[in-house]
């Protein structure tokens, strides 16, 4: 296949992301809103176009690599930067200003990811991570003149900056001690029994920069302040999407440049999957904002992914593939509300959703199943991607933990249910109107339901995608 | 005689050196210089390990080269997002930024 054959996705994702740049500046004040439908249009093209090249495999220069595994996780990044654009519509609007860069960011921060999950050479990683950071960083600022967002922005930069210097140090000993940045060089002299104390050392750098992107306990720190004070869209575009990132860099370093030195590592893994399990779902109970419950929430489901990179196994890694992408949609799904919840009452706190169900049934709804599916109950897909995860630390011997993670998950329910208990049973604030959703909302609304409960009750055809994604990877 | 040892015990002390400014100071642009120091040692890592290990090829060099570039994009952000700051709290000071917390 030609190169530019193999990169198409990549490309396309460039010039829609530098085009919305350039537009932004050309459109007249006041007409905009069309930027946000020209972005939303043009990643469900360039979602089409990753699906048909879904079995595309080979190497470009040496360093980038197209393989299922790869367009997977583009297709996952794709799905949550659309639901991200057509949420955005009213909440950008309202900003009135900057639209056209909004968009832009949004497509470039989704460029730098899907090039982290296809770069095959560490330079690569390292420009792909930093597109996705500093554009983030930037996304987190937006609300100009808030007072909390300016706080979140400050807080993302000084901290992703940190990690990044931290990886960046782990990655330049592990070419010391490797002599190459590609990462098929790395394996072989890692095959070849050569683990020296330096590379040791430039491990443990790597494991805790992208545990940082992961938001794994104990370096979640961030998450929880970045995730209340960034714009809400933005918010659920970074809990997704930037964590699936940093888990398809992590599995392309560990699995096949580190992976003869599993032994070594493994144990690490562990710990940060026991803390993120335990901590995330602990804290999140007192929480009143529901922004940072699902802050907390989403650090407790960074420890549920790495439950498949302790299993360690092509199982493991068909969970994790499997569990992100459904993650999406339960994530996206209770952004969405929020984000128009937020349009209507200018709030997030959880105590004013009282009455949300009589207020707006299709919002609680959504909020309620896609909760649900977070928990993992079933028939909703979210059961469907633990029990798979669970049964990949089960086959490695790894039953204490599964256990472990089963009791969080029901310690998880408790605080899901009780935003379910304010929206239900809670009564609306006196003179409160109905909330209207936009139209394009509505669809992604009912879309990312129907994927919960299709892949819920009838799972096969997305676990045979994710699992032949998984057995591609190992070859 | 200098070996590559020297130079990397150089880029550990600067390291260090910068992780600390990044995790003691109050003002969030000498936090911004402290992460400067960090990438700087990892230039004076990634320059003696391309130099001593395979001078043939410019690998760690370009690497340099393109983390450089990636520090003065950072920079520019960061600064950006630290008068930002400044517009609405009149300091620049991290261990004010305590809005949201809990």
């Amino acid at each position: 296949m030609p190169v530019w054959e193999l990169l198409s996705v990549e490309l396309l994702t460039a010039f829609l992301g530098l085009g919305l740049l350039v537009l932004g500046l050309l459109v007249p004040k006041g007409q905009k809103r069309g930027l946000g439908y020209l972005a939303a249009l043009g990643l469900v093209g360039i979602a089409a176009l990753a699906f048909a090249l879904r079995e595309a495999q080979g190497v470009v220069w040496e360093g980038y690599i197209i393989d299922p595994f790869g367009t997977y996780f583009k297709l996952l990044f794709l799905f949550a930067a659309i639901l991200t654009c057509v949420s955005s519509f009213e909440y950008i609007g309202r900003l009135g200003n900057g639209e056209g860069e909004y968009y832009a960011l949004i497509i470039l921060s989704t460029l730098g990811m899907m090039i982290l999950a296809s770069a095959g050479e560490l330079i690569t990683l390292y420009l792909g991570l930093e597109l996705m950071t500093i554009s983030f960083c930037i996304l987190a600022t937006y609300r100009r003149g808030d007072m909390k967002s300016a706080e979140a922005g400050i807080k993302y930069i000084i901290l992703g900056a940190l990690s990044s210097a931290i990886l960046l140090y782990g990655l330049s000993l592990l070419y010391g001690s490797t002599g190459s940045t590609l990462i098929k060089d790395i394996s072989l002299v890692v095959n070849s029994g050569g683990v020296t104390p330096l590379m040791v050392v430039g491990m443990i750098f790597l494991l805790g920069g992208f545990a940082f992107k992961m938001a794994a306990v104990p370096f979640h720190m961030w998450a929880p302040d970045v995730y209340e004070g960034a714009p809400t869209p933005v918010t659920a575009f970074l809990s997704v999407a930037s964590k699936a990132a940093a888990f398809a860099a992590f599995l392309r370093v560990f699995f096949v440049a580190l992976g003869d030195s599993h032994p070594l590592w493994a144990e690490v893994i562990v710990a940060l999957t026991i803390l993120s399990v335990v901590v995330g779902n602990l804290v999140a109970i007192p929480q009143k904002n529901i922004k940072r419950l699902l802050a907390y929430s989403s650090i407790s489901q960074a420890g549920y992914l790495l439950l498949g990179i302790v299993a360690f196994s092509t199982l493991g890694v068909g969970a994790i593939l499997y569990h992100s992408m459904l993650y999406v949609f339960a994530n996206m799904g209770a952004f969405m509300v929020a984000t128009v919840f937020y349009n209507a009452d200018k709030s997030d706190e959880i105590q004013d959703y009282a009455g949300l169900a009589r207020r707006s049934p299709l919002l609680a709804a959504v909020m309620l199943f896609s909760l649900l599916s977070l928990a993992g109950i079933p028939p909703l897909a979210g059961f469907v991607s633990k029990f798979y995860l669970f049964m990949a630390v089960i086959d490695q011997g790894y039953i204490w933990l599964a256990i472990l993670a089963v009791l969080m998950s029901m310690v998880s329910v408790y605080y899901y249910l009780q935003v379910v208990k304010v929206m239900y049973l809670g009564d609306p604030p006196p003179g409160r109107p109905a909330i209207e959703v936009p139209l394009g909302v509505q669809i992604a609304l009912a879309c990312s339901l129907a994927v919960l409960f299709l892949f819920g009750i009838y799972p096969t055809p997305l676990t045979n995608y994710a699992f032949s994604s998984a057995a591609a990877f190992f070859h | 005689m200098i070996t590559l040892n020297h130079y990397l015990m150089l880029g550990g002390v600067l390291f260090v050196i910068g992780l600390f400014g990044a995790l003691a100071k109050k003002n969030a642009i000498a936090v911004l210089m402290g992460i400067e120091l960090m990438l700087n040692a990892v230039n004076i890592n990634l320059a003696a390990f391309n130099r001593f290990l395979n001078p043939d090829k410019v690998v760690g060099l370009v690497f340099a080269i393109f983390v450089i570039v990636v520090a003065a994009v950072e920079v520019a952000v960061g600064l950006a997002i630290v008068i930002n700051l400044y517009r609405q709290r009149l300091n620049t000071s991290v261990d004010e930024a305590d809005w949201l917390k809990w």
